[in-house]
């Protein structure tokens, strides 16, 4: 137990990075190799991963800090098949918002630290089997986020992070209260910080009824508010929208989904009771994430907060996942959470390259782009059939079990809302295509060539292989998990299995 | 490897491979996309001769409940199928290679139609509900790419919009009847065995379903669940949400409008996609469920009557049409009718054998009006035509023979699929019988107006006066399909097609009791009659006319369904979307968010001296809160 676990590069990694780019070295290169490093050791662990058990894999556990009054913190780091899938997904997701990040940037060393911080912080609350780091490390994360929108952002970036800063630390101050009041409510000789340990015990001695159900909406609450459950969904569309796109990437695409991971891990395995109790809350309010966002979304006007919005939309799918608490719709919740993260990267960092090179984001000034740029088409195409639900792409796999999930759960209404929700989704994400890509060709957009100096020059596809690269690792992610989602789910299903009060 | 997977990694390769790289290089593209048509159609006949068997499935989902196979089945009827699905769409492939010669994006096109051939063997052989919805939508996006491919045209891209989201809307319901089936039966496997077996145990030769008798039906296909009985009304949803698949593919009414504007594609995808084969995919998946069908009466009433109901309402419509695309496509929707309401009568055969018959001769009329388009320098509307019928002769007998095929003359194929549909609605109901006479003899109506203005009379426009015959690659594939559309019903009508599709019914359902022998007071004479009369009442109307003698303006505006969707529910909804995000910006997010922040900034303002303006002090000062109060909640103790 006390070995080195290879999760430890996972960390090792990006932390290197930003102590070479603070050493002077070139900024954006390091912080690529560093993210690529990450993404190979990643994939091997897929592969070396012991899939058929189910359990914890490459476990270090190691004494922290003892604290007078709490349990010992330890460094407990361990993946399963629930955390392993969100490894890949961090690690591939920071791969490509590295390399998207213009390499020109003002303040480049700061900016791909932030970045790195990020994606290390995102990381380790995945990897970590103790909540004080669990907590801490998704905190790490955070701080760059509102820095990163503070700093580099586009418009309105001075409000839209102080909204997302506000909101956001309060949720985790929420949640940090109801994480507390979990260990606390326990008898003193059983308190822990492991979550293995919690789990074990608080399966077969679960609080009391009371103490759960206050608890619980705690958790609630303060994970709601981190992914964007409704109505705590307010800083998403204008965050995302003046976000630099590596960070919109990074946050709608990783960081988000550490609340739906702490719901599945701790909030409802050991507030089983609390869960039971206020989940008909939390169905009411998934129907609003659907509808409600829904129907905004349809309102928007313009590309970055459509998607905002969308992504908020999409949550409904893992919230719905989450109340079947069975294991199809857990399942679906895990590759979804991994194809949302897929498609919503892609897509935020598709609309950056979109606002940029035409410097137009509403759709009414839109239009014909596919013309001058047939790579930016097909590849936005893709992620939008992605995010639509196409067969043949990562998110298909996922929802098709949440919906099967939630029938076996006997949420038939629920799951008749989600399944509309493709039909809206498709409504607007092919108006989006159609009001960018196609239609006559606006004249500014001609191809010009010989402009005088200082003119717009028309505009421009993603030409070289950086500008592209990053884009197509997305889409053929996405592409071999929609068409072999067995590949994930023989990692996924076993441990899923694991989860206790299963259905 | 078993051979019959070419069937699919076949177009699938060539479709990854134009995608990739060759759709700069279109010869190539053409190369490998007629190449792949020509795999999967030998294929297709080495497994109809039984010569390949069905391969070993491979687990595409699978965990505690529900497990998605990839699989085939190959019984007589997905043979049929495949075959007339590559059958027709090798020679549409033949026949885009002259049609597409001078567009420069043709790579993208063979592209297209290579991930439609991918996806429609993928319904033809598909062994469960899931793998055929993931084909199902896979077709829907090779339509959509193909209804967009001229995506510079508004209408093109509106179209393509539009065909997508129709499809979507009928798939909810799909979704949801597909997941039911699973719920009752606790499998998605549409294995002809256990769905016959799931009949014969439901023991209802006359639809007459008790909720006990189902319930033991039930106990026997043993739900892992242990769902023992479910009531009738249960099964009917299913039945309905099934259907409504069917409503969006097959272009149902009121999902219908879909199909006239997907003739913004290239004529060649017209014809493949939009008449001869996607569209049927819903009939086709109707035949492939039926005995699950057959279980609620209710069900299979409300299948007759909408494809009773689309049969007439789009054979009126065609009647006042001028785009020759458009009177083709209604035409379309119509047939379709008759094939849905072949199924809801009981016949699934009949269905069967109509489906096949029209794609020949449908698939025939659309390229021999691609041909007469392409002929005239892209003229489509029949009224800038006339006096083609000497100047363009292939293509006018050509189109000919599909406009007698499809009217039901006899000999030719129309008249037995259509007659054998009439004999099983008459058996069902009188009033089904009447209505599909009475749809015949539009038919024949608008299909004889067609050729009169089209072919007939004087040359009105400077193009139809200088007409070109297309090149051999275009008329060759015309001549084979017109052979078809002649002995596609005659001939086989005792030891073929019919009987062939008639066998698999009766082996599904193994149910002795159906037959579908000729009532003796009804008689072929009737309809013929009907159509004859059509024929020569068109004729006399519309050859050698200037002008159309009816002007009907309810039916030239499709009875305002289109009016209706675009100025009523599109607004509504728009409206709404409207409303609520007035009410997140300004309530949710203005007031009430706003109002908490503004009421703490009161509250603050003796803290104004930290208000430095800049961003990064706020949030490192955010940041050290979050330290201290952890801080002090971890040492409070």
């Amino acid at each position: 137990m006390n070995s080195l676990s290879p999760l430890l590069l996972l960390l090792l990694a990006p932390l290197a990075a930003m102590v070479a780019i603070v050493m002077k070295a070139p900024a954006q290169r390091t912080a690529a190799i560093a993210a690529a490093l990450n993404l190979v050791l990643s994939i091997g662990l897929l592969f070396l991963y012991h899939a058929a058990q189910g359990g914890y894999d490459f476990v270090m556990d190691c004494p922290w800090a003892i604290l007078p009054g709490l349990p010992p913190i330890h460094f407990h780091l361990g993946v399963d098949g629930i955390s392993l899938p969100l490894v890949f997904l961090t690690a591939i997701v920071s791969f490509a918002a590295v390399v998207v990040s213009p390499g020109n940037i003002r303040r480049a060393p700061e900016y791909f630290c932030y970045l790195l911080l990020m994606s290390l912080g995102a990381m380790g609350a995945f990897i970590s089997l103790d909540l004080f780091f669990f907590y801490i490390f998704h905190e790490f994360a955070l701080i760059p986020t509102f820095l990163l929108i503070g700093i580099w952002g586009g418009q309105n970036r001075q409000f839209a992070s102080f909204q997302i800063t506000l909101y956001l630390m309060t949720g985790s101050l929420i949640l940090l209260a109801g994480l507390l009041a979990l260990v606390m409510a326990m008898p003193p000789d059983a308190r822990s910080f492991d979550i293995t340990t919690l789990q074990t015990y608080l399966s077969t001695h679960p609080l009391s009824l009371a103490s759960q159900s206050v608890i619980f909406p705690l958790l609630l609450i303060g994970f709601g508010i981190l992914v964007g459950l409704f109505p705590f969904h307010s800083w998403a569309p204008p965050g995302y929208a003046s976000a630099p796109p590596a960070a919109a990437m990074m946050h709608a695409g990783v960081l988000k989904k550490f609340a739906i991971y702490g719901l599945i891990r701790v909030a409802i395995p050991m507030l089983h009771d609390g869960f039971e109790q206020w989940k008909y809350v939390l169905l009411i309010l998934l129907l609003g994430n659907f509808i409600y966002a829904g129907f905004v979304t349809l309102a928007q006007k313009e590309l970055p907060t459509m998607l905002g919005f969308s992504s908020i939309m999409h949550m409904g799918y893992l919230f719905l996942g989450l109340v079947t608490w069975n294991v199809i719709g857990l399942t679906g919740v895990v590759i979804l959470m991994v194809a949302h993260g897929l498609s919503a990267a892609l897509l935020f960092g598709l609309s950056g390259e979109i606002t940029h090179r035409s410097g137009e984001n509403r759709f009414t000034e839109l239009g014909g782009l596919a013309k001058p740029a047939p790579l930016l088409a097909v590849l936005f195409s893709f992620a939008s059939m992605a995010s639509m639900g196409v067969p043949g792409l990562a998110n298909f796999a996922g929802e098709v079990m949440v919906f099967f999930g939630s029938f076996s759960a006997k949420l038939i209404p629920f799951a008749a809302v989600a399944i509309y929700g493709t039909v809206i989704t498709a409504i607007f994400q092919l108006r989006a295509i159609k009001t960018i890509f196609y239609g006559p060709i606006p004249a500014r957009y001609q191809p010009q060539s010989g402009a005088a100096a200082g003119e717009a020059t028309g505009m421009t596809d993603l030409n070289t292989l950086v500008e592209y690269v990053p884009f197509v690792l997305l889409t053929v992610a996405s592409l071999i998990i929609g068409f072999m989602p067995f590949l994930l789910l023989h990692i996924v299903e076993p441990s899923v299995s694991l989860l206790p009060f299963l259905k | 490897m078993d051979l019959a997977w070419f069937l699919l990694l076949a177009p699938l390769a060539a479709s990854i491979a134009i995608l990739l790289n060759l759709h700069r290089k279109p010869n190539y593209a053409i190369g490998a996309s007629v190449g792949s048509a020509s795999v999967c159609f030998l294929t297709a006949l080495a497994v109809a001769t039984g010569a390949v068997k069905a391969p070993t499935p491979f687990e595409w989902i699978s965990v505690p409940g529900l497990t998605v196979d990839i699989g085939m089945i190959l019984d007589p009827l997905s043979k049929g199928m495949l075959l007339v699905v590559t059958g027709v769409g090798l020679l549409v492939h033949i026949f885009s290679i002259g049609y597409m010669a001078h567009d420069p994006s043709r790579g993208r096109f063979f592209g297209g139609l290579s991930i439609f051939m991918f996806s429609m063997t993928g319904i033809v052989l598909a062994d469960n509900l899931i793998m055929l919805f993931l084909f199902w939508e896979g077709v829907g996006l090779s339509s959509y790419l193909l209804i967009g491919f001229w995506y510079e045209k508004e209408s093109a891209a509106q179209a393509a919009n539009k065909a997508f989201v129709c499809n979507r809307i009928a798939d909810f319901g799909f979704m949801l009847g597909i997941i039911t089936f699973w719920w009752i039966m606790g499998t998605v496997s549409v294995d002809p065995q256990i769905l016959g077996q799931c009949y014969a145990k439901a023991s209802m030769p006359q639809f007459s379903s008790t909720l006990q008798e189902w319930g033991a039906a039930q106990t026997l296909i043993l739900h892992p669940g242990g769902i023992s009985a479910h009531s009738a009304e249960l099964v009917t949803l299913m039945v309905v949400a099934l259907f409504c698949g069917c409503i969006g593919k097959s272009a149902m009414f009121p999902l219908h409008v879909w199909l006239p504007d997907a003739m913004e594609g290239p004529t060649p995808v017209s014809a493949l996609i939009h008449a001869a084969t996607m569209v049927a995919a819903g009939v086709y998946m109707l035949c492939r469920i039926y005995p699950i069908l057959a279980l609620s009466q209710a069900g299979m009433f409300l299948i007759a009557c909408t494809g009773c109901f689309t049969a007439i309402f789009a054979a009126l419509i065609a009647v006042q049409q001028n785009d020759i695309k458009r009177i083709l496509a209604y035409s379309t929707l119509s047939q379709l009718g008759y094939m849905v309401m072949a199924v809801g009568c009981g016949g699934p055969d009949a269905a069967m054998f109509h489906l096949t018959t029209h794609a020949f001769f449908k698939a025939l009329l659309f390229l021999a009006a691609g041909s007469v388009i392409h002929a005239l320098h892209e003229e489509q509307d029949i009224w800038k035509m006339g006096g083609l019928w000497n100047k363009i002769p292939l293509t006018f007998w050509t189109f000919a023979i599909g406009m007698i095929a499809l009217s039901g003359v006899p000999p030719f194929a129309g008249f037995f699929s259509k007659d054998y549909i009439l004999t099983v609605a008459y058996t069902y109901g009188h009033g089904f019988y009447w209505v599909g006479v009475v749809t015949a003899f539009l038919t024949a109506f608008y299909m004889t107006r067609l050729v009169a203005v089209a072919f007939f009379g004087p040359p009105r426009t400077d193009a139809a006066k200088h007409p070109h015959e297309s090149p051999p690659v275009m008329t060759v594939p015309l001549v084979i399909l017109a052979v078809l559309s002649v002995i596609g019903g005659w001939g086989v009508y005792e030891f073929g097609i019919q009987s062939y599709y008639h066998n698999w019914s009766l082996d599904v359902l193994r149910d002795d009791g159906i037959s579908y022998q000729a009532p003796a007071e009804i008689s072929s004479a009737v309809p013929s009659g009907f159509v004859f009369f059509g024929i020569l009442l068109s004729a006399f109307l519309y050859v050698n006319t200037a002008s159309d003698p009816l002007n009907i303006p309810v039916l030239a505006r499709k009875f305002y369904i289109d009016e209706f969707y675009d100025n009523v529910l599109v607004v509504l909804q728009q409206i709404c979307a409207n409303i609520v995000a007035w009410f997140d910006s300004w309530i949710l997010e203005g007031l009430i968010l706003r109002g908490a922040a503004y009421l703490s900034a009161g509250l603050g303002e003796l803290l104004r001296l930290f208000q430095t303006g800049s961003l990064q002090t706020y949030a490192y000062i955010f940041t050290l809160g979050g330290g201290i109060l952890i801080y002090i909640t971890l040492f409070a103790h």
